[in-house]
């Protein structure tokens, strides 16, 4: 059977879609929906202010995909591709909502979970003192993106960051995370 | 030395280091999913700059926006001319935030508190 990604991509379809994507996260890909996503946003006539908080949360969700996403399992209804990931941004009540889904091998579960605890339960004044930390430290990971990507997020929001880990098999789980924006 | 200019695209920034006129400029947006290639040229030209640097250097950073890969690159930016401020040449660190971007303010803060150069922090009218 495995995880049912048809019906968790419905089910995130509430609110007003801006995009939606599911597919290769290619870099080429990035830049189509930046693009996509910054006519949508100007249109809305939105505050410069949440204009920009979003396109920069949308901008760390989607590289954070292309940076860590695993292969997905051939036993999952979806391309067999190495970077297959999805995302999607609506606007949903008086938020921005943007969802990713990915599969994660089992034996990354943990460490992945741990690491969203973690940040999630940092004060807003500790969120700031890792993030330097880190910044100032550590030097660039090989995935580029320097393990501050969930902090960025979580601080620029200053909202928690909402997952789910739907099982699929022995060997993958599909992790789903909501981000919200006020 | 050559100056290296680079027009701004969708995911990387307008660049300026002119080593006659002791000018750094970044501008722009900095989101490229490979930092390190872009900015990697950019790093080294300091490295050069660093042997026989202007009395005075202006650095103007107005970005946009930036991604947490860029953030480190930015940081590494900062780290060489921290290195000429130490040996005394004057560095002049002005960095640009729109008015409302709090983001981009802090974003600002936080360099400084890694940094021992003064910023000048810089309010832009909408």
């Amino acid at each position: 059977m495995g995880f049912d990604i048809e019906k968790w991509y419905t089910q995130k379809m509430q609110g007003e879609v801006l995009l939606r994507y599911m597919g290769e996260i290619s870099s080429e890909k990035i830049t189509e929906a930046l693009g996509e996503i910054e006519l949508s946003l100007n249109l809305k006539n939105e505050k410069n202010k949440v204009r920009k908080k979003v396109y920069n949360v949308f901008v760390e969700s989607i590289q954070n995909l292309f940076h860590h996403v695993d292969i997905p399992p051939a036993t999952a209804k979806v391309q067999n591709i190495p970077r297959f990931g999805v995302i999607i941004l609506a606007r949903d009540r008086s938020f921005y909502r943007i969802s990713t889904g990915n599969f994660v091998q089992v034996d990354r579960v943990q460490v992945l979970r741990d690491r969203i605890d973690q940040v999630n339960s940092l004060s807003d004044e500790e969120l700031r003192t890792v993030y330097r930390d880190i910044l100032g430290n550590e030097g660039p990971s090989l995935k580029g993106g320097g393990g501050l990507g969930i902090l960025d997020i979580v601080r620029k929001t200053g909202n928690k960051l909402e997952y789910a880990m739907y099982p699929h098999d022995d060997h993958f789980v599909f992790f789903a995370m909501d981000v919200y924006i006020s | 030395m050559e100056t290296i200019i680079r027009e701004g695209s969708p995911k990387t920034p307008y660049v300026r280091l002119d080593s006659e006129k002791g000018l750094i400029e970044i501008k722009g947006r900095s989101i490229p999913e490979n930092s390190v290639e872009f900015y990697k040229p950019l790093i080294d030209w300091l490295d050069k700059y660093g042997s026989s640097p202007l009395d005075n250097t202006n650095v103007n950073v107005q970005l946009e926006y930036f991604n947490t890969s860029s953030s480190k690159c930015i940081l590494d930016i900062f780290k060489k001319l921290e290195l000429l401020y130490k040996k005394g040449s004057k560095i002049h660190i002005n960095w640009y935030y729109e008015e409302d971007d709090e983001d981009m303010f802090e974003a600002g803060e936080d360099y400084q508190s890694i940094i021992n150069i003064p910023f000048t922090m810089i309010e832009l009218e909408e």
